[in-house]
């Protein structure tokens, strides 16, 4: 019976498998088509600068583009040296030191798994009252640097970790100093695991909303400075298709350039990667 | 005829002065130094004394501590986590475990070659400039002096002049270590430890640096390990035999070229040698 | 500076560093157990599943409905996305041709990569609107679980296929040359050889689940109620925050902060769980 069965078995679950591909392939399909379709028509360069108007049914998305890259700096600004800093020391400074490191690690463990309407929570808690920072771009950035933080430190060690060791063996026996041997070859080395995890980065930052709801705040205007309030792209797009009547042909626009920021830094990603695993197996 | 295996009873301790001219000061000394990684034992309780301008070689089978021991030398073993040294190494007179001392100059003072070639993932020049930049030569006529001088010492100015910006990594193995030795000799170091410099090359390359080695006799104090027993044959002034029986490597035998191979005293170096005869 | 010098202030420098980045996560804990305490100390916890209802600005906290909410939403996104995540993972691994495997790999690596925002608007314009004229009103919890499949499934599918890899080939082979057919050896022999990756990805995807907001309260309708069936709306407790924090004050505000202890204990129990199986102490 069993050995009758089992081609009968293998039939059954080579369906399943290429259904269950198409299917994911064809609602992809679907939702990107829906957003290029929907969204195209209103893309123009007027679109992309002007100002929002009517809260964002009719005008462009100048400021919002701004204010995300705004947030984007101060995320990356404050979350590179610290990511960079701390990857530098578990991988390379931790031989002395083994329990810090390993404290170091469990905790990055969780603040990669905090849900991000928690940091949210931390970020208004935190940055815009006891920091007394308000709604403002520097809040939304400091909080969403916490967030990116273990992912560029991953990436950033993975690099480190991938650089061979007689780099480091060679350089000591030369006598030259662990801070220039890091500066000068074990960095440079690592540079496309860090590039990767500031792409990963960017790529999670630009598409964080929850973490902003309470943060960076809601103000469509054209932000003066760090301390104004401004909107992400993100945080805008919910705000059309959620609280605005008539806002969803926008929405879709919007939608369409934040897809179009996020593919090409995927693909990105796969290329260096792809390109950094040959040149390693080549040599 | 190969002879019998050893007696475990062996004594190198009177080896000294028939490598060493009576008060003749040595470069490098050793005295009962031990290295261990945790709980392995893997060199035990050797004293040596290396003479200058001399090339002595550590041969042995592998595992025999030999590459650990030489690590001691510039104390790169303090980067292996988990291993420990004892004993008393000195360079030059300096006991180079004193606490504090200086492990910069030190490593400048002693150089060191690896078995595979490691350049840095840099271009050729910057290969060279990096590390004197870091020793504090920085005037920019000198520095290129330095990096031609080096490069012609170990006669690969001729094969790169005209590539000096393309990537090391780019030269054949044979070249990057001899860049490796450059690199090395660019510090102006009194001693160079070479840990089987020639295994990683092809036979052509192997004897270009093989010669080489040679010709740094005149100026420098050379440790090299090697696996070749007829390398260690033509090049070195003295052959270091080390020997783990079961245990941790030891130093068996320690004696001039000449008298290494034709009138070994201990039984293992008898039949290590005799192996190279048979 | 001498070098040496150098190196020693250079490991100070980074030792506060990874200090400073460790602390985040304690910071969080203590703003959330401080934002808290105020509420918590005045009514006590068990008032949050006892009170009858959810009006906070009137003094009533109970958070079942929407913890139900969560786990409902979550339960049904994990049974979805489960089988369909390790089959996109084996379709790229053992069934696809060479350069649809490749191919489709990106495609989950681009979905990966997508905002939630971006899922939830597609749910809210396209599939709300379908099921609404099915079974009105639309957004609902068959609408979350929906979305929700859709964003997790890159998670599971991306750490099946880790988990995939990992599995020998000899394993492989060997059952071949048994003559046991494809579905018999990845039945039989992969799936088990990878078993503890898989519901490494599963918990992991779970975590994700369970914290995701946007998505979510775009289509789920954010009703507080105890759901009927698949077609009532809900409102689980990633909404609430979003929905509630912009305005809360006083006790409200501070009940928000429960929820949000109470989402950080459960992502970290997934989380921790997913470490322990993932190092081979438990097994899935």
């Amino acid at each position: 019976m069993a050995e009758r069965a089992q081609p009968w078995g293998d039939h059954v679950a080579a369906v399943f498998i290429w259904t269950a591909a198409a299917v994911v392939t064809s609602v992809f399909v679907w939702m990107l088509a829906d957003i290029v379709w929907n969204g195209a028509g209103q893309i123009s360069w007027e679109f992309l600068t002007a100002p929002t108007d009517d809260a964002g049914r009719a005008g462009g998305i100048g400021p919002i583009l701004v204010s995300t890259a705004m947030i984007l700096g101060v995320c990356m600004a404050v979350s590179v040296p610290l990511g960079v800093g701390t990857a530098v020391l578990l991988s390379e400074f931790t031989g002395t030191n083994v329990t810090f490191g390993r404290l170091v690690r469990r905790s990055l463990d969780v603040l990669a798994g905090v849900p991000s309407i928690v940091f949210g929570l931390f970020g208004n808690a935190f940055f815009c009252h006891v920091l007394g920072l308000g709604f403002s771009i520097l809040a939304g950035g400091l909080t969403l640097a916490c967030m990116v933080l273990p992912i560029l430190i991953r990436s950033t060690e993975a690099g480190l970790r991938a650089v061979p060791n007689e780099y480091r063996m060679g350089a000591a026996a030369l006598g030259i100093s662990r801070t220039s041997a890091l500066w000068h070859v074990l960095l440079p080395a690592a540079a496309p695991g860090i590039v990767v995890g500031l792409v990963l980065g960017v790529g999670r930052a630009i598409a964080e909303t929850a973490a902003l709801l309470f943060t960076s705040g809601y103000v469509d205007r054209m932000p003066g400075s760090l301390f104004d309030s401004g909107r992400s792209l993100s945080i805008h797009i919910y705000d059309l298709s959620m609280n605005v009547a008539g806002g969803s042909a926008n929405a879709y626009a919007s939608a369409l350039v934040l897809v179009a920021l996020l593919v090409p830094i995927n693909a990105g990603i796969s290329w260096v990667a792809d390109r950094w695993l040959h040149r390693r197996l080549v040599r | 005829m190969i002879p019998p295996a050893a007696p475990p009873a062996h004594t190198p301790a009177s080896t000294q002065s028939r490598v060493l001219a009576a008060g003749a000061r040595p470069m490098v000394e050793a005295q009962r130094v031990s290295v261990r990684y945790g709980k392995h034992v893997a060199v035990e309780d050797v004293t040596v004394s290396i003479g200058r301008q001399q090339i002595t070689a550590l041969v042995g089978p592998s595992g025999c501590g030999k590459t650990s021991f030489l690590g001691t030398l510039n104390r790169l073993s303090d980067l292996i986590p988990g291993c420990e040294v004892a004993g008393r190494v000195s360079v030059d007179g300096e006991d180079i475990r004193a606490r504090g001392f200086d492990l910069v100059g030190l490593r400048r003072r002693v150089g060191m070659i690896f078995q595979k070639p490691n350049p840095f993932p840099l271009s050729v020049r910057r290969n060279l400039e990096f590390p004197l930049r870091e020793h504090g030569v920085r005037d920019r006529a000198r520095v290129a002096e330095v990096v031609e001088q080096s490069l012609r010492n170990v006669g690969l100015w001729a094969e790169v002049k005209d590539r000096l910006d393309a990537p090391a990594l780019a030269l054949s193995g044979g070249q990057q270590q001899r860049l490796c030795i450059a690199r090395a000799l660019a510090l102006e170091p009194d001693v160079l430890l070479m840990d089987e410099p020639c295994s990683a090359l092809d036979p052509l390359s192997s004897g270009v640096v093989e010669d080489l080695i040679g010709q740094l006799r005149a100026q420098y104090t050379v440790l090299i390990v090697t696996h070749n027993l007829a390398q260690a044959r033509r090049i070195a002034d003295n052959v270091a035999l080390f020997w783990a029986q079961g245990g941790p490597g030891r130093l068996v035998e320690h004696a001039p070229t000449e008298a290494f191979f034709e009138s070994p005293r201990d039984p293992l170096t008898i039949a290590y040698v005799g192996g190279l005869r048979g | 500076m001498s070098p040496s010098h150098r190196d020693r202030a250079l490991g100070w420098v980074l030792r506060a560093t990874a200090a400073l980045v460790a602390a985040i996560v304690v910071l969080i804990v203590a703003f959330l157990v401080v934002e808290s305490a105020g509420v918590l100390r005045k009514l006590g916890p068990l008032r949050f599943l006892t009170d009858p209802s959810w009006h906070p600005t009137s003094g009533s906290f109970d958070l079942t409905a929407m913890l139900l909410g969560s786990l409902l939403v979550t339960v049904g996104a994990v049974v979805l996305a489960t089988p369909a995540g390790v089959a996109s993972a084996l379709f790229c691994r053992y069934y696809a041709p060479a350069p649809l495997a490749k191919l489709y790999g990106r495609m989950i690596e681009v979905l990966a990569g997508i905002p939630s925002v971006i899922y939830g608007m597609w749910g809210l314009m396209v599939l709300v609107p379908l099921i609404g004229k099915w079974q009105p009103p639309g957004p609902s919890l068959l609408a979350a679980v929906l979305i929700l499949t859709l964003m997790i499934l890159p998670t599971i599918a991306l750490f099946s296929d880790a988990a995939l890899a990992k599995v020998p080939d000899r394993y492989v082979r060997g059952a071949a040359a048994l003559g046991l057919t494809r579905w018999a050896t990845l039945r039989g022999v992969v799936l088990p050889a990878a078993r503890s990756g898989l519901f490494t990805g599963v918990l992991l995807g779970m975590g994700r689940a369970i914290g995701e907001t946007m998505a979510v309260l775009m289509v789920c309708g954010n009703v507080v109620q105890t759901p009927g069936s698949l077609f009532d709306p809900i409102r689980p407790l990633t909404a609430n925050i979003a929905l509630e924090m912009g305005y809360a004050l006083g006790d409200h505000r501070s009940a928000l902060f429960v929820s949000g202890l109470v989402l950080m204990g459960m992502v970290v129990v997934l989380v921790g769980t997913a470490e322990l199986v993932s190092r081979g102490r438990l097994h899935g």
